[in-house]
């Protein structure tokens, strides 16, 4: 079993007796400590899109009868890589009619957020960077400021399709955050807890000593409050059939029609950092995070977590690649009149189940 | 916005010389992703819907019309190969048969049926590209790759088999084809023919029958009869309304009235149903081709026609079902080798025509959904 977590332990154990013994303090130990596991998680985050966009090119292939990126390396594997160098050498282009600051900032108000979400997600038993006890309400709070960096690309870029993209991004991601908000409760109410760790860690467990205590496996208000979670994440994520902001053929490329280069990159790799957020937290919330089956994991549970994200971002590209776009008005009419009501007739579902248990 | 670009201002409805008074103007194209192709259409909105719509065309002119009248007349079938270049096989034959008319040849009858055969494979290929593309149109990526990636790619594979190009075929010649089959290129087809069925069987679970698909195109641009046949609509987009007009039922060319095939029609013209009317049209050209393997014959594939001719003075007007609705060329000959004048009925600029009154009232996103549904080729409507 190569568990991370006890490594990880004996390292900054380690660390903090080296820093001790040159004089320091033990919290600028810990703020060693903390400095470097956010520079990993910003390392994984921007590496991870990487990955997840080879993985698309190919998956997408195999759905589409054809082979996918083949020639830059054994099967294509540096083609994101090689695609990433080009976008950096890119020549930035900024519209005359655009507002030059908004424009600017626009890429970093979309991808900031994102690193930060990743602060509380468990990546395994024992590997919380910051163990906080209102997880899951910090990661819906901070990656809705996406929304904002998506109104001002879409307005600071002159541009009247991506001002159309913006503005539907916005209305898109303001009302879908609520039924995804109002999914997850029945989780919160059955755990008691907004920590995504101690989430995770309630979990484990089996019923009859087989089937596995994973909040999806709950009858009834587990799967509803799971089809309600995904739905919303994918419109979260602006991916088909909720790409409206983008709707290629629509609105050319929708908000980010008038970037180029690394400012280009940056939506792109927020949109795949976004995918493995929605991700890992269904992963987290719906499949026991870290816990392995059978009980007892026969592997680590880190690596169980990679796979059941892994999982849950190829039913992302799935859809991607198998449904048609919904018209912008369709998809607020399905957020309003379907999604949220049954997400609140969940809510009742899961109070009247732990009311049964008592 | 901060630079205003002045435009001269000829046509006021396309370029406007200032912001409407209420809502916004869009310029969709002559850039942009799902015109497919170099249309423009001016377009005023109101918040999300569409007020006004104004096509703007001629971005891919080429004078076909006059340039055919400095070439000998077998010179302009490679022209006609250029003009709907997802059908150019139908574009050579009712050009041909223009000429035939003046001339007064009899076409061998292996000619007639190989015409057939490729003129219906190229129906098929041509409503694969509309199918895909409609499918991106529609945000649905997968078909596009699966119908114009793989089966159109079988056809130009036959295509190439038998006269050596892949899109501009120069195949059918005036008084019969190029040359015969290639030995065993019948079964080729049969083979294809067979396979084809089921793939079409996997469109409709790929596209046709997707909910949100029938969602975003059903009820969505519908067009009534009258409006259809006040229009000049012809093809599909004409089916669709319910009205069963097909040039080759009502003036039976080559050798159609020996066929058996049905005319697959729509109820009330909507875009699902202008899409579904095409994917009917593959299974009846699938077994039109069928009938006329089966009906094919060894013998000449070229009538008895001089290398260089003269055509007697007249006018001759050969027309066909085309893939996207009544191609007709019309040929005036003061007895000299090349035309007088030639116009060619062109269904793709006829049907775009009705979008300036189709499209007011839709959405945005209805606007792609209707401009798909008409299937247009530029290199047609411009000419």
């Amino acid at each position: 079993m190569l568990e991370l977590a006890p490594i990880l332990h004996k390292a900054f154990q380690s660390l903090t007796v080296w820093v001790v013994a040159h004089g320091l303090t033990p919290l600028a130990a810990w703020i060693l400590a903390k400095a470097i596991q956010a520079g990993v998680i910003v390392l994984l985050v921007s590496l991870v899109p990487i990955v997840l966009v080879y993985a698309e090119r190919k998956v997408s292939a195999f759905m589409q009868a054809r082979l996918g990126p083949m020639n830059v390396g054994p099967y294509g594997i540096f083609q994101t890589v090689a695609d990433g160098i080009k976008l950096i050498f890119k020549e930035d282009i900024i519209p005359i009619g655009s507002d030059r600051l908004v424009h600017l900032l626009a890429p970093m108000v979309v991808v900031a957020p994102v690193f930060v979400c990743f602060a509380p997600v468990p990546f395994g038993i024992g590997l919380v960077p910051i163990d906080l006890d209102i997880g899951v309400l910090f990661i819906f709070a901070v990656s809705g400021i996406s929304a904002i960096g998506i109104l001002m690309a879409g307005w600071g870029s002159g541009n009247k399709f991506s001002m159309l993209g913006g503005l539907r991004g916005a209305a898109q991601l303001v009302s879908y955050e609520v039924p995804r908000v109002l999914s997850v409760v029945p989780i919160l109410m059955l755990y008691g807890t907004q920590s995504l760790r101690a989430i995770a860690l309630a979990q484990e467990g089996r019923w009859h000593g087989f089937l596995p205590k994973w909040f999806i496996f709950y009858p009834v208000v587990g799967q509803i409050a799971f089809l309600i979670f995904l739905i919303a994440a994918v419109a979260e994520t602006n991916r088909t059939p909720f790409d409206i902001p983008e709707a290629e053929s629509e609105l050319v490329a929708g908000f980010h029609t008038e970037f180029s280069g690394l400012k280009f990159a940056l939506f792109f790799l927020s949109e795949y950092a976004y995918v493995f957020l929605a991700s890992a937290m269904a992963a987290v919330l719906f499949f026991g995070g870290g816990d392995g089956f059978p009980a007892g994991g026969l592997l680590p549970s880190w690596v169980w977590f990679l796979g059941k994200t892994s999982f849950m971002v190829f039913l992302f590209l799935w859809f991607r690649w198998t449904f048609p776009r919904l018209r912008v008005d369709r998809l607020m009419h399905f957020c309003w009149t379907f999604l949220l009501p049954w997400s609140i007739i969940n809510i009742s579902l899961a109070g009247l189940m732990i009311l049964l248990r008592r | 916005m901060a630079n205003e670009i002045s435009v001269p201002s000829i046509a006021p409805e396309v370029f406007p010389q200032h912001a409407p008074d209420k809502g916004m103007f869009i310029s969709l194209g002559p850039q942009h992703p799902s015109t497919h192709g170099v249309l423009r259409v001016a377009i005023t909105t109101d918040g999300e819907v569409v007020t006004s719509a104004q096509p703007d065309l001629g971005y891919l002119h080429r004078a076909t019309e006059k340039l055919a009248e400095k070439r000998t007349y077998p010179q302009i079938i490679v022209l006609t190969d250029r003009l709907d270049y997802l059908a150019a096989m139908t574009n050579n034959w009712s050009y041909c048969l223009a000429v035939e008319k003046l001339l007064g040849v009899a076409i061998p009858e292996r000619a007639d049926y190989l015409r057939i055969i490729v003129g219906e494979l190229q129906r098929i290929a041509s409503h694969c590209v509309f199918l895909g593309t409609y499918g991106i149109d529609i945000g649905a990526f997968t078909p596009f790759l699966v119908a114009f990636g793989r089966e159109r790619e079988r056809i130009l594979d036959l295509f190439e088999d038998i006269c050596g190009a892949r899109l501009t075929y120069n195949y059918i010649r005036i008084g019969g084809v190029m040359a015969d089959a290639p030995e065993g290129w019948d079964t080729k087809v049969r083979a294809f023919v067979k396979e084809m069925y089921g793939h079409i069987d996997e469109y409709d679970t790929l596209l046709t029958y997707n909910p949100i698909f029938m969602d975003r195109t059903q009820g969505i641009g519908s067009m009534s009869q009258e409006m259809a046949i006040a229009w000049g609509i012809t093809g599909p987009n004409l089916r669709a309304t319910g009205v069963k007009s097909d040039v080759r039922k009502d003036d039976p060319y080559s050798l159609y009235s020996r066929l058996h095939f049905g005319i697959p029609v729509g109820k009330q013209g909507d875009c699902w149903e202008r899409y579904w009317v095409r994917v009917q049209e593959m299974r009846e050209s699938l077994k039109l081709i069928e009938q006329a393997l089966n009906a094919m014959a060894p013998g000449d594939t070229m009538g008895k026609i001089p290398k260089t001719f003269r055509v007697p003075p007249g006018e001759g007007y050969g027309h066909l079902e085309a893939p996207r609705g009544d191609l007709g060329f019309y040929i005036v000959s003061d007895g000299s080798p090349s035309p007088y004048r030639m116009h060619i009925r062109a269904p793709s600029f006829i049907n775009l025509q009705v979008l300036q009154v189709l499209l007011k009232g839709w959405k945005v996103a209805d606007v792609i959904a209707i401009l798909g549904s008409i299937d247009i080729v530029l290199g047609e409507v411009d000419r």
